[in-house]
């Protein structure tokens, strides 16, 4: 069914912190890798090596230039499904492909349902779903749940792929739904953020900001480089020469 | 967003193929057109076949159309499985309708129920393709007050073209139903004035601070995920020329609404053959007008993942 669960047990979902993330990257191949060979796999890739690649991704990061009155930084910014609490791309689904777990609130998509019609990617307003046009379905994160629930997986491993794989420890996961949960106390200490929150889709993934610029950053810059001087002997010959 | 031709043609077709079907079945079974054979043979023919092409149309626009009869079972929550549902039901009366008033050369009694019936069913049927677009959240040109009676305006006034057409085709034409189709695309010209109009003037509080959480001064997009555009920027990340636009909006005001209107006008001055021809000309002009007129719904319609890559 395409209506949403009255309440979900669990609300997992990621937390990403936008102050330490490097934009490496690395989350986006350790995704791609995961996933095309897991609940949604495959995730096609039309000419890749060619002039006009092009490919079906759960996770995209992007740079963005943050100019404030403190100045200007940059801000490298994951972007994958919120797993929504109100997720408009599942009620539009027309024939149940799309749905929300009552377990754990995860979103996922049954590709044996979908027809394909994209209508959920355009109620989506992440931009968190991308059709495969080789398989003729629609795909998205799945949170990994062939990962956070895998026995064969020693625990430490039970996460998502691109948790995992986060060099900088800029991605989290947890129960977002237990204010009790490291992951909400996180967001409680940080004031993490909800994406777009006046369309009311009660995103569950969360963004902590960046810190504040700090004063005891290094303000001085180097010393300019002086002028060379006129120099006598040999030296000021071959530079006299040269300059002809 | 991008304009599919094919669901730009759908709903085009199936607006102005319902439109005619409510018409048809309001006026014809109260009596108000002759259930003459041949009239009813080529106009629920007509209005069938806009119906039934639009969606094929879009049909032939999903990635798995042999699934497509899923698409009836979440009609709880979803305008599009409310559509399909809307669609199928309405062909029952409709066809209904169209037996007993060509095959049994009636359009009363239990015919002009059936009559009744497919005119409400054309009504929900379309009032479901509005919503589908009214409800979309990210896209502010669409999730607005204008676009259900939009919807509902355009599939009324490019019936009515049509069936004045149709009629003075078999030269049973009045006046009066000149006159109702050009009161019709009168209003049809002012709404999408006014959609115009208050579209150009949105405030949108969605930017590109609020899309990454990033308060306060500017965020500006440097270096995208990828090199080339993706499915994202290719279906929703369409994008028009503002000179183009303007250019566009004044080809579907001469086609679909100015053209129609002096040729209804010269249709209701001159007497019968001429009428014809002109209200013929009228319909044809006014169908590529709205062709035109749902390309530009879709193509000045902007999502909110655009924001993300800075467009």
């Amino acid at each position: 069914m395409t209506c949403l669960p009255a309440h979900t047990d669990k609300k997992l979902g990621l937390v990403i912190d936008l102050d330490t993330c490097v934009g490496c990257q690395a989350c986006v191949t350790a995704c791609k890798e995961w996933n095309t060979g897991g609940y949604m796999a495959p995730l096609t890739d039309i000419d890749p090596y060619g002039g006009d690649a092009d490919g079906v991704w759960f996770n995209r990061v992007h740079s963005y230039e943050h100019m404030t009155e403190m100045g200007g930084r940059t801000v490298n910014f994951p972007r994958s499904c919120l797993h929504c609490e109100t997720p408009a791309c599942v009620t539009v689904c027309p024939t149940g492909a799309s749905y929300k777990r009552a377990s754990d609130g995860i979103v996922l998509v049954d590709e044996d349902k979908c027809i394909g019609c994209k209508l959920c990617s355009w109620a989506c307003p992440y931009g968190a779903r991308e059709f495969d046009t080789d398989v003729g379905v629609m795909k998205k994160c799945t949170l990994c749940v062939d990962r956070i629930y895998n026995d064969n997986l020693a625990e430490e491993d039970r996460v998502p792929a691109c948790v995992a794989a986060c060099p900088t420890s800029a991605r989290h996961f947890g129960d977002l739904g237990d204010p009790a949960s490291a992951i909400s106390q996180l967001v409680a200490e940080r004031s993490g953020v909800d994406l777009m929150p006046e369309l009311g889709y009660h995103p569950t993934n969360k963004y902590l900001p960046p810190r504040a610029h700090t004063p005891r950053a290094a303000s001085v810059p180097a010393p300019r480089l002086e002028p060379v001087q006129a120099e006598g002997g040999f030296l000021g010959w071959v530079d006299r020469m040269l300059s002809h | 967003m991008h304009p599919a031709f094919s669901v730009v043609f759908f709903t085009t077709a199936t607006g102005a193929g319902y439109g005619l079907l409510a018409l048809l079945g309001v006026l014809a079974g109260q009596g108000f057109v002759s259930p003459d054979f041949w009239l009813g043979l080529v106009s629920m023919g007509l209005a069938l076949g806009l119906i039934s092409a639009g969606l094929l149309s879009s049909a032939g626009h999903l990635g798995r159309p042999e699934r497509a009869w899923r698409a009836f079972s979440q009609w709880r929550s979803s305008w599009l499985s409310r559509e399909g549902v809307a669609s199928v039901a309405t062909f029952v009366p409709a066809g209904l309708f169209a037996v007993g008033w060509v095959f049994f050369g009636r359009t009363t009694g239990w015919v002009a129920v059936a009559g009744l019936l497919a005119a409400v069913g054309a009504v929900a049927t379309v009032c479901t393709t509005g919503m589908i677009y009214a409800s979309l959240k990210p896209i502010a040109q669409w999730h607005s007050r204008f676009t259900l009676p939009g919807y509902l305006i355009f599939s009324a006034m490019s019936g009515s073209v049509i069936l004045n057409a149709l009629l003075q085709g078999f030269a049973v034409g009045s006046k009066t139903m000149v006159a109702f189709s050009l009161l019709l695309t009168f209003f049809g010209w002012g709404w999408k004035l006014a959609t115009w109009r208050h579209n150009d003037r949105l405030e949108i509080p969605t930017n590109a601070n609020t899309a990454t959480g990033l308060a306060g001064g500017t965020v500006r997009s440097l270096e995208w995920p990828h090199t080339e555009e993706n499915y994202l920027l290719k279906e929703m990340g369409f994008r028009i020329a503002r000179k183009h636009s303007a250019k566009l909006r004044r080809i579907t005001q001469v086609l679909a609404f100015a053209l129609p209107v002096l040729l209804l006008i010269a249709a209701f001055a001159l007497p019968w053959p001429y009428a014809a021809v002109l209200s013929a000309l009228a319909t044809i002009a006014q169908f590529a007008g709205m062709l035109v007129e749902r390309w530009l719904f879709f193509a000045e319609a902007k999502h909110t993942v655009t924001l993300y890559y800075g467009r």
